[in-house]
């Protein structure tokens, strides 16, 4: 992952952090030519600006892992200003995609082919919440496995545990739903912590195995129905008398739709405030050698067990916006396959970087069910049998698509910008003739 | 009497069952640290494959169990050659791959033949009861504990009398020092992966008698048990697995009787968790 141009170099913190004030607003002109406008563009389509950040803002947040912090701008250079005011445009795109999000279920925008209605009505409302909602879970679920390395078989314990208490605490306690869904989350962060402190007494494959054991012995439980409390394989549904009558019903889809964005938002600030905090560093040492961190006098069992408990508390809080979304808590949210969606969603939007998971989410969600869709369709009915049974299996296209990404592009997505442009630089400099650098100082275009 | 003697019958064909399952698990991490998720898919072929050769395409029985071991194994050698293989350098992404791999065949398996579970061809042969101690047993039990004794026997003689065998041990061991002295650990993985597609294909084509059907969910659902028996059994003994399997068998099938349905279940994965919390190492004390 060498990709350190200068032109990354000269966009590090300390340019952006000038820019901020410069900066006022996004800009559409395409991406070679921009300036950075003083001005706002304000007639132009939000989905664009939204589209293009994303790939070069993906691209973005592991330049500044390399780039130079506090590096001064070359002034000089023309193309690389303009690079510059290319970045600090692209900087801003988390606001413009979150302004975006927050605007869709205004806009009667139809997408066809990634959604069945237009972009506002409740159906795609309702699948845009679900995929925001997973991306937000796997996002915190990478808290565990991309940030500290520990590769947990249970997560989905969590999330039901969240899911389940805040139903059974509207069905059985009759508490409001506020009431319910700070019992539901205290709940999780209760359990995560009994059992997080019980299963990082064991380090490697054998915490792996532990946590499996923990969900799916929560697993059983729920399906097993123990005093008819759980609802078996059927579940509870939500009671419609203690919810608030604004999350109610298919016209209040919106509503339902914003929490979900606001439990991503949380999600990813809290992540990205932990994994910044001192002992986010600690997690990083954790994942790169723990025996290191030993070494230098601090006690890894502590730092685990708050990275634990904290994905675990943010995947309860998940399950109270789930519930809220689906009206009702199913034993399938506790199953093994579930923690396994979210390891698939993880890896194939790449573990460890800050928007990653949340792609792999949003990616994994959108196609389980549009490839349910597809399955359907007549272009696949009519396929000969060798090509039609594997496509009307979303769970066989979504398992091969999990090991294609680990076997081909190892660090998933959100590294792939890194790669493509590692493998041009690589190809636009030739080697100066008779000397073979060791590390190339990156492919400049100027 | 009766009821204890056919728990005890039964705990002792689900132990065999779990054993098949487990002891190439046991082997395959022991030796190649990998925690195969697979390993349920493997099963699941065996079963399929059997039972597509027993009433698809009309085989007897006796050559539809070969046919169906034989599948399972070409498929683990299949997958350790192309996705296990590129990944030597990668131990997670091993598991992650196995993972997916474990997804897509019951996937698979689920839109060639259904969700719903198939009746399993059951020889006449083998469908009678046996009475034993007062107690009526279906033979299959029996049959599966054979199958499993045969097998511990097999892989006994396997690692105890041959080079490969000897290898094998030396890999579970210390890996390392194997690879040092010249020897091509690579060979002894295909060759252990081998071994275990072929036990839990096995399993699978026995564990259709046992169920009376297959259903693609099966070898996903029995893989939770034999982790349990692995890591009670210790990683990468086989002796240690079949101890641990009919212990397992034996507890699930008793809770499940004597305390209400689920409650077994329950207990063993319980069971494997407080295990490993006190022993790490598994229940023989070899490395985990």
């Amino acid at each position: 992952m060498s990709a350190e141009t200068p032109i990354t170099s000269t966009g590090g913190p300390a340019a952006n952090r000038s820019a901020a004030t410069s900066a006022g607003g996004t800009d559409t002109s395409p991406a070679m030519t921009a300036i950075p406008a003083e001005g706002t563009d304000t007639s132009s389509a939000d989905t664009a600006i939204v589209e293009r950040g994303t790939d070069t803002g993906l691209a973005e947040t592991h330049c500044e892992h390399g780039g130079e912090p506090g590096a001064i701008p070359r002034t000089g250079d023309s193309i690389t200003n303009r690079w510059t005011g290319v970045h600090r445009a692209l900087r801003w795109w988390p606001i413009a995609l979150l302004i975006t999000l927050l605007v869709a279920p205004y806009s009667a925008l139809p997408v066809p082919g990634l959604l069945d209605g237009p972009l506002g009505s409740p159906g795609s409302l309702q699948l845009l919440a679900l995929c925001l909602l997973y991306g937000a879970l796997a996002t915190g679920y990478d808290l565990l496995l991309g940030r500290t390395g520990l590769l947990s078989f249970g997560h989905a314990l969590y999330f039901a545990t969240g899911l389940y208490a805040t139903d059974l605490g509207m069905l059985e306690l009759q508490l409001p739903f506020a009431a319910a869904a700070v019992f539901g989350v205290a709940c999780t962060v209760l359990l995560a912590l009994l059992l997080g402190s019980v299963s990082l007494r064991v380090t490697g494959i054998g915490f792996s195995m532990v946590t499996l054991a923990f969900a799916q012995a929560g697993s059983i439980l729920v399906q097993r129905n123990p005093g008819g409390i759980t609802g078996g394989e059927e579940g509870r549904s939500a009671p419609a008398d203690l919810l608030p009558p604004g999350l109610l019903g298919i016209e209040n889809t919106a509503n339902l739709y914003w929490i979900a964005v606001g439990y991503l938002v949380l999600t990813v600030a809290a992540v990205y405030w932990a994994v910044n905090s001192p002992a986010g560093r600690v997690w990083e040492g954790i994942k790169e050698n723990e025996r290191r961190v030993e070494v230098l006098g601090l006690r890894p069992y502590g730092y685990k067990l708050v990275a634990f408990v904290m994905a675990g508390g943010l995947a309860g809080l998940g399950g109270v916006v789930y519930l809220l979304l689906t009206g009702g808590a199913t034993p399938q949210a506790a199953s093994s396959d579930a923690t396994l969606a979210l390891l698939v969603m993880v890896v194939l939007g790449g573990s460890g970087t800050r928007w990653g998971p949340l792609l792999g989410g949003v990616l994994y969600t959108w196609a389980s069910h549009r490839l349910g869709d597809l399955a359907n369709s007549t272009a696949v009915a009519d396929l000969p049998a060798v090509l039609r049974v594997p496509l009307s299996q979303p769970l066989f296209l979504l398992g091969a698509l999990f090991v294609a990404v680990v076997y081909l592009l190892p660090g998933g997505l959100a590294r792939l910008p890194a790669r493509i442009r590692a493998a041009r630089s690589a190809r636009s400099v030739p080697a100066p003739t008779g000397v073979r650098t060791a590390r190339p100082t990156g492919g400049t275009p100027a | 009497m009766d009821t204890v003697v056919l728990l005890l019958c039964t705990g002792l064909g689900l132990g065999a069952l779990y054993f098949l399952v487990a002891s190439g698990l046991s082997l395959i991490f022991g030796l190649m640290d990998v925690l195969n998720f697979a390993h349920g898919a493997l099963l699941s072929i065996g079963a399929y494959a059997t039972w597509w050769a027993g009433t698809e395409a009309g085989f007897p029985f006796w050559l539809a169990v070969p046919f169906g071991t034989l599948l399972g194994t070409a498929a683990a050698v299949l997958l350790e050659l192309f996705l296990i293989r590129p990944l030597y350098s990668r131990p997670r992404d091993q598991i992650l791959a196995t993972v997916g791999v474990g997804l897509a065949i019951p996937a698979l398996l689920m839109g060639v033949w259904g969700a719903d579970s198939r009746p399993f061809p059951q020889p006449a042969l083998l469908s009678g009861t046996w009475h034993v101690l007062g107690a009526t047993v279906p033979v299959n039990r029996f049959v599966l504990v054979a199958a499993a004794a045969l097998v511990l026997l097999t892989l006994r003689l396997f690692l105890a009398r041959t080079r490969y065998g000897l290898i094998v041990r030396a890999g579970v061991e210390d890996r390392a020092m194997v690879t040092a002295l010249g020897i091509d650990v690579r060979k002894a993985f295909t060759l252990v992966f081998a071994i275990g597609g072929a036990a839990a294909a096995l399993g699978g084509a026995l564990g259709g008698l046992y169920f009376g059907s297959v259903s693609p969910g099966q070898g996903t659902g029995l893989l939770i048990f034999a982790f349990v028996v692995v890591v009670m059994g210790g990683m990468g003994s086989v002796t240690g697995a079949a101890a641990a399997s009919v212990g397992v068998g034996l507890v699930q099938q008793f809770a499940n009787y004597y305390t209400g349905a689920g409650l077994g279940d329950l207990s063993v994965v319980v069971l494997l968790a407080v295990l490993l919390l006190v022993r790490p190492r598994g229940l023989t004390g070899r490395l985990a």
